[in-house]
């Protein structure tokens, strides 16, 4: 950060953020990771990335192996406890963290457990709720397609996330969200679930596909890789030509590189 | 009932690939919730009773013995006999005595789940009883020789078309073809009167056991369950111990989460109490009446961590609105109780040997919680039996060792990020033309039905750490 930026920043001491960046957007999505951070930086937030971070434990502790979700909870809880707020771009992570942590730990571990749920958001809820972030004054937002919002199961129902992402499109990227009909029924990935049982994860994820195609939509965006990458990887094995996106890249206007599945 | 939970995802593979019956079930997985929510929105209190009900039926649980006791008092004061099974075949030999007291030849039956739990009328047809399913689902599905799909509309998978057919082969229909829906009912009605009125022995199941007054409470649309009851010289109620509710007042509660919960209505056609004989000053009503109750392990579940799941008001709005349970339908679960409750409800009343499968039909989507009139938190109650399942390593070793190193190398970060930084920029060059894998080794799940997307490039904390990197030697150099 320079002094020009500094200067411009408001007085109060900015929010001292951590990127739990996610190990889907790690491996297969850097730009959500790299999106999340211009978008609190933007929200006049200082961001940092805590190196030793890898996954929140969900394919653990959803599969029940609890012992072992456990340990990469205590991991993660010492990782990011000295941040001031947790930022998670996925609703099914920030979830994990804030909700399921508590419930899977006894004790001390459980009250730190607590400590940090207190203080963890998925992203659209952090920039919309608590940092109110406000469109760039000088630029005007390019243009963008229409865009179809997926609700993510985890976000939508332990984190209460439905008018964020909307409000989010519609005041920084200037566009309304398209609704699908099933807004709210699940899209089949389910983490391990779409592997264990990909006949009717298929059927599922079919159904989602054309609810969203059916949107007229050119971008189907949403807050968790998981069903996005269920989602793009249906559409790439039916030839439908529908972009899927994480919203993060939608909302800081970097979209000029490939939808997820597609190629050069 | 026979089991073939065993054989889930077969089961489902074959449902998927019916699509007459896979069409009826999105049409249906798209009304259902849409009734739901018309009847809860236009009920403010909703939610406040739901949490008043759950507070009840905690308290009845905590004290199942005390109120136990009290119904059978009451019960037995009404002139009722009262029965306790320990477990299904003692309650299906409990009913043959009875209807072999009476010398019954024939059985009116409705309304009852826990009799297809304990297979009670495959036990009494070999006891050489004739046994009528009255409602019409279940006459629908016993005439098929089928099992219920869905623990409120047990032909719910069968066309009207099939129903007609069904009709046409089994009863004797002269040249009447029976074009229309409401003719089908008829029929039924028709051939269902003459067994309600040959029936020496009617058996219903039961809502709510009241133990205030030691009546039951029944709900139906049909009206079949009056006709069972007071017809036939004696009446049966077969039913679970975990239904009994302190007070009259609270299973008028609960009835009004349930039929909202289960049909959208607000209220069913029927709603009855069933008291005892008949008086001497009564005109009708059975000569002799029973109340059989089983255990068939609630006790043990009472005990478990499994508790709240004896909560289940058995409204079926989990099942309506589970996408797997919609995909699929009921009879790929393999056993009489379907859906989300029946994933957890099946391995609980049989074994978890046989029904591990039932608890990994969920992604943890939460939309069967979030209806749960009983308020049961149904995912976490499955995720519970995957513990379970994994600690008894009863799923297949590669998840379950796939899992344990995927975790144990999410421990070690430094291991970590060398191997994804190798692992997935390799990936990435291999996908970069197309961005997307149709094939892809070790993850022929995923492959199966959908294309794998391809990293974007370096891993994240490849680039970060690079570009951190640069920021620094920036600093040094001006």
């Amino acid at each position: 950060m320079n002094e020009r930026d500094r200067e411009h920043s408001p007085p109060q001491r900015k929010k001292r953020v951590a990127l739990f960046v996610t190990c889907l957007a790690d491996l297969f999505r850097p730009s959500v990771a790299f999106a999340s951070i211009k978008l609190l930086e933007q929200a006049g937030c200082e961001v940092t990335v805590p190196l030793r971070q890898t996954c929140c434990g969900q394919p653990a502790y959803n599969s029940g192996n609890y012992e072992d979700a456990v340990l990469q909870a205590q991991e993660v809880i010492q990782l990011l406890a000295g941040a001031d707020y947790v930022v998670v771009p996925s609703g099914s992570c920030a979830g994990m963290i804030s909700h399921h942590y508590p419930t899977l730990l006894d004790g001390e571990w459980r009250d730190r457990a607590l400590e940090l749920a207190a203080k963890t958001f998925e992203l659209t809820v952090f920039l919309k709720d608590i940092a109110h972030i406000r469109p760039k004054r000088k630029k005007s937002p390019a243009k963008l397609p229409s865009v179809a919002y997926h609700d993510g199961c985890a976000g939508l129902r332990e984190l209460q996330i439905k008018s964020q992402p909307r409000d989010l499109l519609r005041e920084l990227s200037g566009v309304e969200v398209c609704e699908l009909q099933q807004s709210e029924v699940c899209c089949g990935f389910g983490g391990t679930f779409c592997a264990k049982m990909p006949a009717i994860s298929g059927k599922m994820v079919d159904d989602k596909l054309k609810d969203a195609v059916a949107t007229g939509a050119r971008i189907l965006a949403g807050g968790d890789l998981g069903c996005l990458l269920n989602i793009a990887g249906r559409a790439e094995r039916l030839g439908e030509d529908i972009e899927v996106r994480h919203i993060a890249e939608l909302l800081s206007m970097q979209f000029d590189g490939p939808a997820i599945g597609k190629g050069k | 009932m026979e089991q073939h939970s065993d054989t889930f995802l077969d089961n489902a593979s074959a449902a998927l690939g019916n699509t007459a019956q896979a069409e009826r079930r999105d049409v249906i997985a798209a009304f259902a919730p849409l009734i739901r929510s018309a009847a809860v929105e236009g009920f403010t209190e909703f939610d406040a009773l739901r949490q008043h009900v759950k507070r009840v039926r905690q308290h009845s649980l905590d004290h199942l013995e005390y109120y136990l006791g009290q119904f059978e008092h009451e019960a037995v004061h009404n002139g009722n006999h009262v029965h306790f099974a320990r477990d299904g075949d003692e309650l299906n030999s409990l009913v043959l005595d009875i209807c072999q007291q009476h010398d019954a030849r024939h059985v009116a039956k409705g309304k009852s789940m826990v009799t297809e739990e304990t297979g009670l009328n495959d036990f009494l047809q070999r006891a050489g009883l004739e046994v009528m399913e009255t409602d019409l689902g279940e006459y629908i599905i016993q005439q098929a020789g089928e099992t219920p799909s869905h623990i409120v509309a047990p032909a719910l998978h069968k066309s009207a078309g099939e129903i007609r057919e069904l009709f046409q082969a089994k009863h004797k229909l002269g040249d009447r073809e029976l074009p229309e829906t409401v003719d089908l009912v008829s029929e039924a009605r028709q051939v269902l009167r003459e067994h309600f009125l040959k029936a020496e022995v009617g058996i219903i199941g039961a809502n709510a056991l009241i133990a205030e007054n030691g009546y039951s409470m029944l709900v139906t649309n049909e009206g079949n369950g009056d006709l069972c009851a007071n017809l036939p010289r004696v009446l049966i109620v077969c039913t679970t111990i975990d239904r009994v509710l302190p007070l009259a007042q609270d299973a008028t509660a609960m009835l009004r989460l349930l039929v909202r919960s289960a049909t959208g209505q607000s209220q069913t056609c029927y709603t009855s109490f069933y008291s005892g004989p008949r008086r001497e000053s009564d005109v009708d009503g059975p000569i002799e009446t029973h109340f059989v109750l089983l255990d068939n392990k609630r006790s043990e579940i009472l005990d478990s961590d499994y508790r709240e799941m004896l909560e289940c008001i058995r409204c079926g709005a989990c099942l309506n609105h589970c996408p797997i349970y919609s995909a699929v339908g009921g009879h790929a679960y393999g056993w009489v109780y379907t859906g989300p409750m029946g994933s957890i409800l099946t391995p609980l009343l049989t074994s978890l040997e046989q029904s591990h499968a039932l608890p990994n039909a969920c992604t943890s989507c939460g939309r069967c919680a979030e209806v749960c009139p009983a308020d049961i938190p149904l995912p976490d109650l499955l995720r519970d039996l995957r513990h379970e399942e994994n600690s008894k390593k009863l799923s297949a070793p590669r998840w379950r060792l796939g899992l344990k190193l995927h975790s144990w190398l999410t421990r070690h970060p430094p291991l970590y990020h060398a191997l994804t930084s190798i692992v997935i920029p390799v990936l990435h060059w291999f996908g970069r033309k197309h961005g997307n894998f149709e094939r892809l080794p070790l993850a022929a799940g995923w492959t199966s039905q959908r294309n794998f997307p391809a990293p974007e490039g370096k891993t994240f904390m490849q680039q970060y750490k690079a570009q951190q990197k640069r920021r620094e030697q920036g600093k040094h150099e001006r």
